[in-house]
């Protein structure tokens, strides 16, 4: 079971990537490019904006510590946030109704924001032990109810199913799959040999993509037993991963590259599907919104946003 | 007198006498009792009178009957039955008398007429009833009573010269079994039963002669027809051969009793139409060992004084000396001449490149059809002309001589110094050097080759056929139950070929720096980043590059490939011309006065002569100016910011024009800008210190002596710049500077230094105005146009002689331009 598993994924890109009878097109240019944040960007999250001010917002986290509030619409930025002392900002991540924003910094604090009808206050913060790269997560259970995890020692998010599960990403490259409720480790598999960097869990496949300090992407997935198993790696040209995304239709991923570069992969396959080489610097997060659009943040001080492969 | 005889005499007479006679009834009847005397009536004749008619009054009476051929006297008797009586004298007589008189007949005949046209429609029934093998064989058998010499002459000349003499005689009105297509290979078929009837006889105990054979099979191939006549009869006596002793002997005597001056046509023919090495034996015999003149012809003529031979007659021609013990002797003789004229420089100076190519497969197919103990006995003569080879075609300038002598020497190497180290030389496959390696491996496959020569290729082709096939079959998917796989298509990959691996050293970014991280820096990848970012630097920044223009000439001049850089000599010959063209003149001054002097090594030198030319050649583009320095690409990262820019300049464009009104449209096109050549003012920095000291030899550098490829190499580039300074004041001087020096070295011995002559030439009527040609420069002009036709018809190398020709068409375009201003 296991080797079918295993062999099946590898064949089918072989397979697509050698007729290439038509030439290649370029690669794509950015659709618009946000300049403005003065310093690195380092967290980026797409707000829907559904229900708040009827268009969608991008908010991003610098280095500097601000997070600014970009309309995609008018391309510029509509709010700056400062809560993080001057500390960079590592996650931010806003809560299903759009008006409450988790921000996750430098300064060891985890902010939450109250951003409805144009207020831009802290309304809660908790202190934070990690000093480390790793990222909160939250899972939402219902109205008003939120289960967050942030890191104590070095660690990454995501989950599913009925009881709350929590895979974790670590520094030693292996990434573990905790149930939360009876706090303890389910299953752990070592996918890489530097730390985990980034991860992102399909819970409708049950598979999950992770980056790391390395030259290559993991995928794994996970069993009915709740076992994790290592399915493939997906080689890169230059080392090291600091985010990875996959898109909300579980259609792409782009992951951002220390080689300056964002990695737009088929999802299923793992085909590369295009380089996109526009920062000057390294790309320290990207974000998908839920309308496909792709946003990477780098430490060019810019935020390249992309149209790819459009959802029909 | 014998009464028979005379009675035989008196009937002719008679006959003869009727003939003239307007009665059919008594002519069909003399004739009739006549035919008695062809012996294949009811009734024959006595066998004494027989021949007595055969032998005197044949040939008088046919010609009787062919004066005697009209219309009238055809019809004195219904139903053609006299004409056929009439014919069935040519027929039915003996054969070479019949062929004569018919010959005669119809080259004695003025114009067009009946007669003509009956005899010659005659002749094709002679020929289509196979009394030609009739003439043949009665040759065969008359050495006995002392054939005449002059008759067998007649004979020979008229059975080989038909076609000719048919032609010239009907013209368009000639048949079509008279066409030496058609004729030929019927008197291939003829040979094949005379020989067979040969064979018989032999078998009864009878002898008999084949020599008239051998002169017609031989005079036929000097005629040019063995592609005919041989093709019909070298299948056939290989089919008939095969296990037949006796069919041996006569095949063997065939060729042998060919006359000498013939024997070459005839072995070509052979050779090249049988099949391989074990026919040829066949057919052959051991003739290479008995006739001189076939020694002659398979060992030296067609190896050395020729070079027409395909590769498979080489192969069967070698492999016929291979297949006897008795023979073996001669293909070691052979491959030591042969190795010994690949050896010598004179040959590989003064011979054409094909003919080289012939010689070297040649070897190789000696060396593999010779055993080891064989190379062993005579080691040290090959392998001193083995070298002495290899050494002059290193030396040589053109590559395909040097790649000849490289694979050459590792296969013969190989072979005839087993036990030496292998040698191994790096050079770039190429059809030809595939083709050797595969002659240099092929076994001495006897006539396996045969069956399995055809049958590959069919299987080679039939398997690119069935992989799209297969390819075009819908693999089954993995999973196919995943919809999502479906839509795969609409994820078409972008180009990926940007994606490569990331330097983590940054780039200098300032010239000064490049230069001193050029020379002083031990860290590897500061080194190539600067390598690299060098030619953008030197663009943008070109106040400063001319501050440290010479010094950095000279660091890159002198720069070694200490760590493995991709694409190292590309790079610093772009950093190189980038600085040339930033500071033209001092930097042209630099290297010019480097080029002579002493401890450079030859590429730094060809690399200067180069630099030189791709630097002239971008100072002389037109519209440089205009231009951004984005030639050389700066690097993978910055590449999209530049294809980035067309669409959003050309977005603003767009935006202005639709913003913008005109009162008057212009021509919209501009073309290409004019402006002033920036090589005008430089020219000479890099063309006169150049021609100047080329006669000069230094201890290490000789122009004239060893490093003639360096030669070469001036040549060009001096042809080069002076096309280059076209439309420059300084290009009449340059001109004559530079036929001056293609005159000194107009005889050079080597192909490439003349090729460059030539292009030099070439380049001077190209760019010197016609009027101040003919002004300043008549006489070298003159000069020049004599070696030039002079180059374009004898010049061993091909390349010479189109680019003679091309310079001679130039000059011919030159006059043609000045004629209509001198005669207005």
């Amino acid at each position: 079971m296991t080797m079918e598993q295993e062999s099946t994924p590898s064949d089918v890109p072989g397979g697509d990537c050698t007729p290439t009878r038509m030439a290649a097109p370029p690669p794509p240019d950015p659709q618009f490019v946000l300049r403005g944040t003065q310093s690195a960007v380092h967290a980026l999250h797409f707000c829907g904006g559904a229900q708040g001010q009827g268009h969608p917002l991008l908010l991003s986290g610098s280095l500097s510590g601000l997070v600014h509030i970009w309309s995609l619409q008018t391309r510029r930025a509509v709010a700056t946030l400062d809560g993080h002392e001057g500390q960079c900002v590592t996650w931010l991540q806003t809560l299903p109704q759009g008006h409450q924003l988790l921000s996750q910094g430098r300064d060891l604090k985890l902010c939450l924001w109250d951003l409805a009808e144009g207020r831009n206050a802290v309304v809660d913060s908790v202190r934070l032990e990690s000093i480390g790269f790793c990222r909160g997560s939250v899972l939402a259970r219902g109205h008003q109810h939120w289960t967050l995890a942030v890191p104590g020692r070095g660690s990454d998010e995501a989950n599913s199913s009925p009881r709350p599960l929590l895979l974790a990403g670590y520094e030693d490259g292996s990434v573990a799959l905790w149930d939360v409720s009876e706090r303890k480790v389910c299953s752990r598999i070592a996918c890489h040999t530097e730390p985990v960097m980034a991860l992102d869990f399909d819970s409708q496949k049950a598979r999950g993509v992770s980056g790391s300090a390395e030259k290559a992407l993991a995928v794994w997935s996970l069993d009915e037993q709740q076992a994790l198993q290592a399915l493939r790696t997906q080689e890169l040209t230059n080392p090291g991963i600091a985010d990875v995304k996959i898109r909300p239709d579980r259609k792409i991923l782009a992951t951002a590259g220390w080689d300056h570069r964002i990695r737009v992969f088929h999802w299923w396959t793992m085909k590369p599907l295009a380089v996109l080489a526009f920062h000057s610097a390294t790309v320290h997060c990207v974000a998908f919104a839920t309308d496909g659009l792709l946003a990477a943040g780098s430490r060019d001080q810019r935020i390249s946003v992309w149209s790819l492969y459009p959802r029909t | 007198m014998d009464p028979a005889l005379s009675a035989v005499r008196l009937s002719v007479r008679e006959a003869v006498h009727t003939l003239s006679s307007e009665d059919g009834g008594r002519i069909f009847s003399t004739l009739g009792s006549l035919k008695r005397y062809l012996g294949q009536t009811e009734n024959p004749a006595l066998p004494g009178e027989q021949e007595e008619f055969a032998r005197v009054h044949f040939s008088a009476f046919l010609r009787c009957l062919v004066s005697k051929l009209s219309p009238d006297w055809l019809e004195l008797l219904p139903d053609g039955q006299l004409e056929e009586l009439w014919a069935s004298f040519f027929l039915e007589g003996p054969a070479d008398q019949a062929f004569l008189v018919l010959m005669e007949s119809i080259e004695g005949t003025a114009g067009p007429s009946f007669r003509l046209m009956k005899m010659a429609q005659l002749l094709a029934r002679f020929l289509s009833a196979g009394r030609m093998a009739a003439v043949l064989e009665g040759q065969c058998w008359q050495h006995t009573e002392s054939a005449s010499p002059l008759l067998q002459e007649m004979l020979l000349i008229r059975v080989v010269g038909l076609p000719d003499r048919l032609g010239n005689r009907l013209q368009r009105e000639s048949l079509a079994v008279f066409l030496p297509q058609n004729y030929f290979p019927l008197l291939g078929e003829e040979i094949v039963r005379v020989l067979q009837a040969v064979v018989d006889s032999l078998r009864g105990g009878l002898d008999c002669s084949v020599s008239f054979v051998s002169q017609v099979l031989g005079k036929a191939c000097v005629h040019g027809r063995q592609k005919e006549i041989l093709g019909v009869l070298v299948p056939r006596l290989t089919a008939l051969t095969q296990g037949s002793c006796l069919w041996q002997r006569v095949c063997w005597r065939l060729v042998e009793r060919v006359p000498d001056r013939a024997m070459e046509a005839v072995l070509t023919g052979l050779v090249e139409a049988a099949p391989g090495p074990e026919v040829l034996s066949r057919l052959l015999g051991n003739l290479v060992m008995n006739s001189r003149k076939a020694q002659f012809v398979l060992t030296q003529k067609l190896l050395f004084l020729q070079y027409r031979c395909t590769t498979p007659m080489l192969q069967s021609l070698l492999g016929y000396l291979a297949t006897d013990s008795q023979r073996r002797p001669l293909l070691v003789q052979a491959l030591k001449e042969l190795l010994e004229t690949w050896g010598s420089s004179s040959a590989v100076r003064h011979t054409p490149l094909p003919q080289q190519r012939y010689v070297s497969k040649a070897v190789l197919i000696c060396l593999v059809h010779l055993g080891d103990a064989e190379l062993h006995d005579s080691r040290d003569e090959l392998l001193a002309s083995l070298m002495a080879g290899v050494k002059c075609r290193l030396d040589s300038s053109l590559p395909p001589v040097r790649r000849l002598g490289m694979v050459v020497a590792e296969v013969a190497s190989t072979r005839i110094h087993p036990e030496g180290p292998p040698l191994r030389f790096q050079y770039e496959e190429d059809e030809l050097s595939r083709e050797m390696l595969a002659l240099a491996t092929s076994r001495p496959a006897a006539d396996g080759s045969l069956e399995t020569g055809p049958s590959v290729p069919p299987v080679a082709a039939d398997t690119p056929d069935k992989e799209p096939e297969e390819s075009d079959i819908p693999q089954p998917r993995p999973d196919g139950s995943d919809s999502e796989l479906d839509s795969d298509d609409e994820f078409v990959p972008y180009d990926m070929s940007g994606d490569q691996e990331l330097k983590s050293s940054k780039a200098p970014m300032y010239v000064r720096d490049c230069v001193e991280a050029l020379t002083t820096s031990e860290n590897w990848e500061r080194w190539e980043a600067a390598l690299r970012a060098l030619e953008g630097l030197v663009f943008r920044s070109p106040a400063a590059t001319r501050e440290v223009s010479v010094e950095l000439a000279k660091v890159l001049l002198h720069l070694e490939e200490k760590t493995s850089v991709a694409g190292f000599e590309g790079l610093r010959q772009r950093a190189l011309v980038a600085v040339t063209v930033t500071d033209p003149a001092r930097v042209a001054k630099y290297l010019t006065s480097q080029f002579y002097a002493l401890n450079y090594s030859l590429r730094q030198r060809m690399d200067i002569l180069d630099v030189l030319t791709l630097a002239a050649q971008e100072l002389s583009r037109p519209g440089r100016l205009g231009r951004a320095p984005q030639r050389g690409s700066p690097g993978p990262a910055s590449q999209p910011s530049s294809a980035v820019a067309p669409t959003w300049r050309a977005v603003v464009e767009e935006r202005i024009r639709s913003k913008t009104r005109r009162f008057s449209k212009g021509s919209a096109g501009r073309g290409p800008a004019a402006g002033p050549n920036e090589f005008n003012s430089v020219a000479g920095y890099f063309f006169f210190p150049l021609i100047q000291h080329f006669d000069r030899p230094l201890v290490t550098f000789d122009l004239l002596g060893d490093d003639q490829l360096v030669l070469g190499r001036l040549a060009h580039t001096l042809g080069a710049l002076m096309y280059l300074a076209v439309n420059t004041t300084v290009a009449v001087p340059m001109g004559k500077a530079l036929l001056e020096f293609v005159w000194a070295l107009r005889f050079h011995g080597d192909a490439y230094v003349r090729r460059g002559l030539l292009s030099a030439v070439s380049s001077v009527l190209l760019s010197v105005p016609a009027e101040r040609l003919l002004a300043d420069l008549p006489d070298e002009l003159l000069e020049a146009r004599a070696w030039l036709a002079d180059v374009a018809e004898k010049d061993p190398d091909e390349d010479c002689r189109l680019l003679a020709v091309k310079a001679l068409l130039l000059l011919e375009k030159l006059k043609d331009k000045l004629l209509p201003l001198s005669f207005p």
